[in-house]
C-alpha cells in the first residue's frame, strides 16, 4: 500500500520543503495577508499541514500569524539571504516606496541594520531577496502597480514591483514577478496561485501562464462583466437608478465591470459569499493598473461607457427584453397542454388497454 | 554612552537594550525598543516606533468627496471596513443625508460581524498564542507545571479538564481552539460580506446607506452563522476567564504587566436608526443612543459622553514624530456649527508636512503623530489610550448605564447579559464587570466579553432589519448632493478602538481630511513634553515574570503588554540585537537613565 501515489511522484516531491517569505512591509496595509485567512480553496492551514496530496512542505513566515518575534522571526530573512532557504518563494505586499527621495529618512522598513541602527528599508530587502528567490509575487494592487499609495499627488514616489525591478526581470528559477492584483486580493486567487506555484516549482505541475501583465490567465482572462450575473440587465438596457434594493445592471452608478479583468463575480468573495456588483457594490477597478486616478470619482459612470451604456438602452435593449419577456409570458410561463386532470391522456401516448 | 563589557558575574546590575522589530501576530509595522535592567526585573524606557509613511491626508487633497470611504478604507488591512464606515457617518454628516432605517441597521450588522471576527481571530490565533502551552514552556516553565496541575473552574462547560489543556489548545496550528477560530473567523467574515460584499475593504458601504440588495435570504444566511457563533462564545469566555485568572494567580504581581492609568477613549459605535440624523447640531444625543456609549475617561473618572465635547477636545501633537509642525499653515475651521471655538491643532486643522530623516531615539523616531486628549480642568493632554478597543467599550458602556437592549444591559459597573439558547449549548447569562485596573489582562478579558455582546448587538439590530424586510421596507439607500463647502466628522470604533474622520469640503472638493485610527492613539512616541504614548507607557510600567535570562530572553510579558492593545500599524517588533546589547552594569538599582 505504501508504494501507492496520489499524484504523480508523490512520495519525491513531498520530500521537498518550499520556503514563502512574507513581506508585508511595502507602503500598504497588510490587507492581503488578512483576506488571505479566510481562504478556503484553499485554506492556509491545507496548504502548510500537507493536506493536498504532492504539496511540497511549505514552511510560510509570515508576520501575521508567526509564532515567533523579532530576532527569532527575523531570522529566514537572513537564512533566505544566505541562500540557505532554497527554494524559496518571496512574496512582497504593499508598494515600493522610492528611497531616492528623502535624503537620510525611510518610508518603509523592517527590522534594523546592527552596523548604524537605522531601519532596513523595505527597498533593501528586495534587492536582497528576490534576486534568490525560486519566484516572486506582487500580491495586491499596491505591490502589483502601486495602487492607492501610488496616487497623483502622492508623497512618497510609490510604485508597483514590476516598475521597480524592471519588467523584464526573472527570479533565480526564471520566472518573470507573478502579479495577483486586487485590493485585496481575493483569498482563494492568492492561496490557489501559491499553491499552484509550488507545485510547479516541485514540477508537477507546469508553470502557470501569465497575460501581458503578469497575471495569471486561469483567474484574470475575464472581466468583472462577463462573469457577472446582472450582465443581462445590460443587455436589456436596464440600468439601476439607486443603490441597494435596485437589482439591474450598476453601470450607470459608477460600475467599471465591463472593463475590469477578475474573477470576483465568478468565485465570491469568500466561500461564495459577497464580492462587488454581483452583491451591490459598484466594481472600483481594484485589480486594475490604473487603479484608483482612472476611475474616480467612483461613484459616476465612466464618460466613455455612457456611449455604449445609452445604446444599449435606447436601441437593441428594451427590443431584447419586450420579446424576451412575452416568450417567457407566452411559452415560458405555461405549462403545456397535456398536463390535466381531466378523464382523458393527451400526451400523445397511444393508449394500450 | 553605551558601555559594552561583560557585567560580573554576581553582583552587577544588569541593564540591556533590546529591541523587538518587527511585533508579529499584529497587523502592520511596529517596533519596540527597550533598555530592559534584569537584576531588578524591569523596564527602565521603552520607545514605539513605525516605519512606514503613505500620506493619505496628503495624496486625497482635491479629490472627489464621495471617493473618500473607497480610499480610506485602504488605510488599513484589518480595520479597512471600519474606516469606510466612518467615511460614509462622516459624509452623512457633510452632505445631511439619513439613510433609510434599513441601511442603518446593515451598516451596524456588518459592524458587529467585523468585531465578532475580529475579536475571535485576534484573541486565539495571534494574542493568546502568547498564552499557548508552546510559548509558556519556553518562557515560564514553572507556570506551566503549575497549570498542568490546575483543574479549570469552567471545564464542565468548555471541555478542558486543566488550564494546561486549555494552553494546548491555543498551540498554532495543532490546538483545537485555535484551529476552530481560524474556521469562526470565516464564517463571521461572510456575515460581514452578507452587507458589507468584502472583507476588508467593502464594496456596498456607501454614504447614504448600504447598496447590497438585501432580502430575506440575507437575513437567514446572518441569523445561521450568528447562532453557531453564540454557541462558540459560551465556551470562549469561560475558557478565557480560566485562563486569565490563573495567570493571576500563578504569577502574584501580574497585574502590573501592562498596567497604565485608566485614561481611556471612546467613540461610541452602533447608532441606533430611530434616533440618529447624523447632523452634529443634536450629535449629543444620538450619540448618547448608540449601543455602545461614547466615553472619556481621565484617571478612572468618566468625564462625559457627550461627542460634541470629545470632538473638541482632540488634539494632535508632534514631538518626536518625523514631521514638521503645521502652525504656519492655514486654519480651516475656527468653530464648530455649534459656535465652539475649535483648536489649531484639533484634526480639523491638522496639516501632515512629512520630514524623512534618520531615526534618532533622542530626537525623531517614529511615522505616528501624538493625537492627546485635552484636559482643560487641568489645563494638560493626557495620552489616552483605546484599551485596546473592548476595555475602553465596556467600560464607558457599562459607567454610563445607558445602554437596555434586554438581553444586554448596562447597570452603571458591569454589562449583563443573556445569550439564546443554541445547537449545542442552552441559555447562558453572561456579566462583565469593570475591573480595578487597565492592565494587559482585562484588556484580554474585556476583549473576550465583547464577542457575546457584539453578537448580541447582531442580533438585536437583526431582528429590528427583519421587521423592515417584512413590511417589504427593503430601501437601503437615500441620495444626496455634495455641497460646496461643509465641514463635518464621524466618530466610530474599530475593532481595536477610537476611529474618527474629519472632513472639510471646500468648492465641492476635499480641502482637507484627517483620519485617526486606533493605532496613532495607542502606538504613538514621546509628544512635545516628553508625555510617553500608551504603548510606552505600558510597557515601562511592566515587570519582568519570564524565568528565561538575556541570553534566551523572549521578552513574553512585554509582548502581552503591547499585544493587549491589539496593535494594528500596518508595522510589527522583531528583536535586533539577538541576544542584547549591554548598555550599562552598575552596582545600584538604575533609575531612567
Amino acid at each position: 500500500m505504501a508504494s501507492i501515489e496520489f499524484a504523480p511522484r508523490q512520495h519525491e516531491t513531498e520530500q521537498i520543503t518550499a520556503h514563502v517569505i512574507w513581506l508585508t512591509s511595502g507602503l500598504g496595509c497588510d490587507g492581503d495577508s488578512v483576506a488571505m485567512t479566510s481562504a478556503v480553496n484553499p485554506s492556509l492551514e491545507d496548504i502548510i499541514t500537507g493536506a493536498i496530496p504532492g504539496m511540497p512542505k511549505v514552511v510560510a513566515h509570515t508576520p501575521v500569524l508567526a509564532y515567533e518575534n523579532g530576532a527569532e522571526f527575523m531570522q529566514a530573512w537572513y537564512d533566505a539571504e544566505a541562500g540557505k532557504l532554497d527554494p524559496f518563494v518571496l512574496i512582497v505586499e504593499g508598494s515600493i516606496p522610492n528611497e531616492k527621495i528623502n535624503g537620510e529618512g525611510h518610508w518603509a522598513g523592517m527590522g534594523v541594520n546592527p552596523s548604524n541602527g537605522q531601519p532596513i528599508t523595505t527597498n533593501e530587502w528586495i534587492d536582497r531577496l528576490a534576486p534568490k528567490s525560486a519566484a516572486t509575487v506582487a500580491l495586491g494592487t499596491c505591490a502589483t502597480y502601486g495602487g492607492i499609495p501610488a496616487m497623483k499627488n502622492n508623497p512618497t514616489g510609490a510604485m508597483g514591483l514590476c516598475d521597480y525591478l524592471g519588467w523584464g526581470w526573472t527570479s533565480a528559477a526564471g520566472l518573470p514577478v507573478v502579479n495577483i492584483p486586487g485590493c485585496p486580493a481575493q483569498p482563494d486567487n492568492t492561496t490557489e496561485s501559491l499553491t499552484v506555484l509550488v507545485m510547479a516549482l516541485a514540477g508537477i505541475t507546469p508553470v502557470p501562464e501569465l497575460d501581458e501583465q503578469h497575471r495569471l490567465t486561469m483567474h484574470f482572462s475575464r472581466t468583472v462583466h462577463e462573469g457577472c450575473n446582472r450582465a443581462a440587465f445590460y443587455e436589456h438596457g436596464n440600468f439601476a437608478t439607486e443603490y441597494g434594493s435596485d437589482h439591474r445592471c450598476l453601470v450607470k452608478l459608477g460600475c467599471k465591470g465591463p472593463v475590469v479583468k477578475c474573477n470576483v463575480p465568478i468565485r465570491g468573495w469568500q466561500s461564495g459569499v459577497g464580492g462587488c456588483p454581483n452583491v451591490g457594490g459598484i466594481c472600483m477597478a481594484c485589480t486594475m493598473p490604473g487603479f484608483p486616478d482612472k476611475y474616480m470619482p467612483f461613484m459616476e459612470e465612466d464618460s466613455k461607457a455612457k456611449l455604449s451604456s445609452t445604446t444599449a438602452k435606447f436601441t437593441y435593449g428594451p427590443v431584447l427584453r419586450y420579446f424576451r419577456n412575452t416568450s417567457i409570458k407566452t411559452i415560458g410561463d405555461k405549462e403545456p397542454e397535456w398536463r390535466h386532470p381531466r378523464a382523458e391522456l393527451t400526451s400523445g401516448f397511444t393508449p394500450t388497454w | 554612552m553605551a558601555i559594552a563589557q561583560t557585567p560580573p558575574a554576581t553582583s552587577g546590575v544588569v541593564v540591556k537594550e533590546m529591541a523587538w522589530d518587527p511585533i508579529t501576530r499584529i497587523v502592520g509595522s511596529l517596533g519596540i525598543h527597550t533598555e530592559i535592567d534584569f537584576t531588578n526585573r524591569k523596564v527602565n524606557k521603552c520607545y514605539s516606533t513605525s516605519m512606514i509613511f503613505r500620506g493619505f491626508d496628503i495624496f486625497m487633497k482635491g479629490i472627489d468627496p464621495r471617493d473618500t470611504h473607497f480610499i480610506t478604507s485602504r488605510i488599513c488591512g484589518i480595520c479597512g471596513d471600519n474606516h469606510c464606515t466612518v467615511s460614509c457617518l462622516n459624509q452623512n454628516m457633510a452632505y445631511g443625508v439619513k439613510p433609510p432605517k434599513l441601511g442603518d441597521y446593515a451598516f451596524n450588522l456588518a459592524e458587529s460581524a467585523d468585531y465578532m471576527f475580529d475579536h475571535a481571530i485576534f484573541n486565539d490565533c495571534m494574542c493568546n498564542v502568547d498564552f499557548c502551552e508552546q510559548m509558556v514552556k519556553e518562557t515560564n516553565p514553572s507556570v506551566l507545571a503549575k497549570a498542568e496541575n490546575t483543574s479549570a473552574p469552567h471545564g464542565d462547560i468548555h471541555g478542558y479538564k486543566t488550564i494546561a489543556d486549555i494552553m494546548r489548545a491555543l498551540n498554532p496550528f495543532t490546538g483545537s481552539f485555535y484551529l476552530e477560530t481560524l474556521g469562526v473567523a470565516r464564517y463571521t467574515r461572510e456575515m460581514y460580506c452578507l452587507f458589507g460584499g468584502r472583507h476588508t475593504h467593502p464594496s456596498t458601504i456607501m454614504p447614504g446607506g448600504c447598496s447590497a440588495d438585501i432580502t430575506h435570504q440575507t437575513m437567514t444566511d446572518y441569523y445561521v452563522r450568528l447562532m453557531r457563533y453564540m454557541d462558540y462564545i459560551k465556551r470562549t469566555v469561560p475558557m478565557h476567564d480560566d485562563l486569565y485568572d490563573f495567570f493571576y494567580e500563578a504569577m502574584p504581581g501580574y497585574e502590573q504587566v501592562g498596567y497604565r492609568d485608566t485614561d481611556i477613549i471612546c467613540w461610541g459605535a452602533f447608532d441606533d436608526p430611530e434616533y440618529v440624523d447624523y447632523n452634529y447640531t443634536t450629535m449629543t444625543d444620538w450619540g448618547r443612543r448608540r449601543f455602545i456609549t461614547p466615553g472619556l475617561v481621565f484617571k478612572g473618572e468618566l468625564i462625559t459622553t457627550d461627542l460634541v465635547e470629545i470632538n473638541l477636545a482632540m488634539r494632535i501633537l508632534l514631538g518626536h514624530s518625523y514631521f514638521e509642525d503645521w502652525d504656519q499653515a492655514e486654519t480651516f475651521v475656527t468653530q464648530d456649527p455649534l459656535g465652539n471655538p475649535v483648536d489649531k491643532r484639533h484634526p480639523w486643522n491638522k496639516q501632515t508636512i512629512p520630514k524623512p530623516q534618520k531615526r534618532d531615539f533622542n530626537d525623531k523616531y517614529s511615522w505616528v503623530a501624538a493625537p492627546r486628549m485635552y484636559d482643560k480642568r487641568n489645563d494638560i493632554y493626557v495620552a489616552t489610550d483605546t484599551g485596546g478597543g473592548p476595555f475602553a467599550r465596556n467600560w464607558c458602556t457599562a459607567k454610563a448605564g445607558l445602554v437596555d437592549l434586554g438581553y444586554l444591559k448596562a447597570t452603571g459597573h458591569s454589562i449583563q447579559m443573556v445569550l439564546p439558547k443554541s445547537l449545542n449549548m442552552p441559555e447562558m447569562e453572561l456579566e462583565w464587570k469593570i475591573p480595578p485596573w487597565s492592565n494587559a489582562i482585562e484588556r484580554d478579558r474585556a476583549r473576550t466579553y465583547h464577542q457575546p455582546i457584539s453578537a448580541l448587538i447582531g442580533l438585536h439590530c437583526l431582528e429590528k432589519a427583519l421587521v423592515e424586510v417584512r413590511a417589504g421596507r427593503t430601501k437601503s439607500w437615500n441620495s444626496f448632493k455634495v455641497p460646496d463647502d461643509a465641514i463635518s466628522c464621524g466618530f466610530h470604533e474599530a475593532a481595536r478602538g477610537v476611529i474618527s474622520h474629519h472632513m472639510v469640503i471646500r468648492d465641492g472638493k476635499v480641502a482637507n481630511y484627517q483620519p485617526y485610527p486606533p493605532t496613532p492613539w495607542n502606538g504613538n512616541p514621546r509628544d512635545k513634553f516628553g508625555t510617553p504614548g500608551p504603548y510606552e507607557d505600558a510597557v515601562q510600567n511592566t515587570p519582568i515574570f519570564e524565568e528565561n535570562g538575556p541570553d534566551n530572553f523572549k521578552g513574553i510579558d512585554i509582548m502581552r503588554a503591547v499585544r493587549s492593545f491589539d496593535p494594528c500599524l500596518p508595522c510589527g517588533v522583531h528583536m535586533y540585537t539577538g541576544k542584547g546589547r549591554v548598555k550599562k552594569v552598575q552596582h545600584t538599582p538604575t533609575g531612567m537613565c
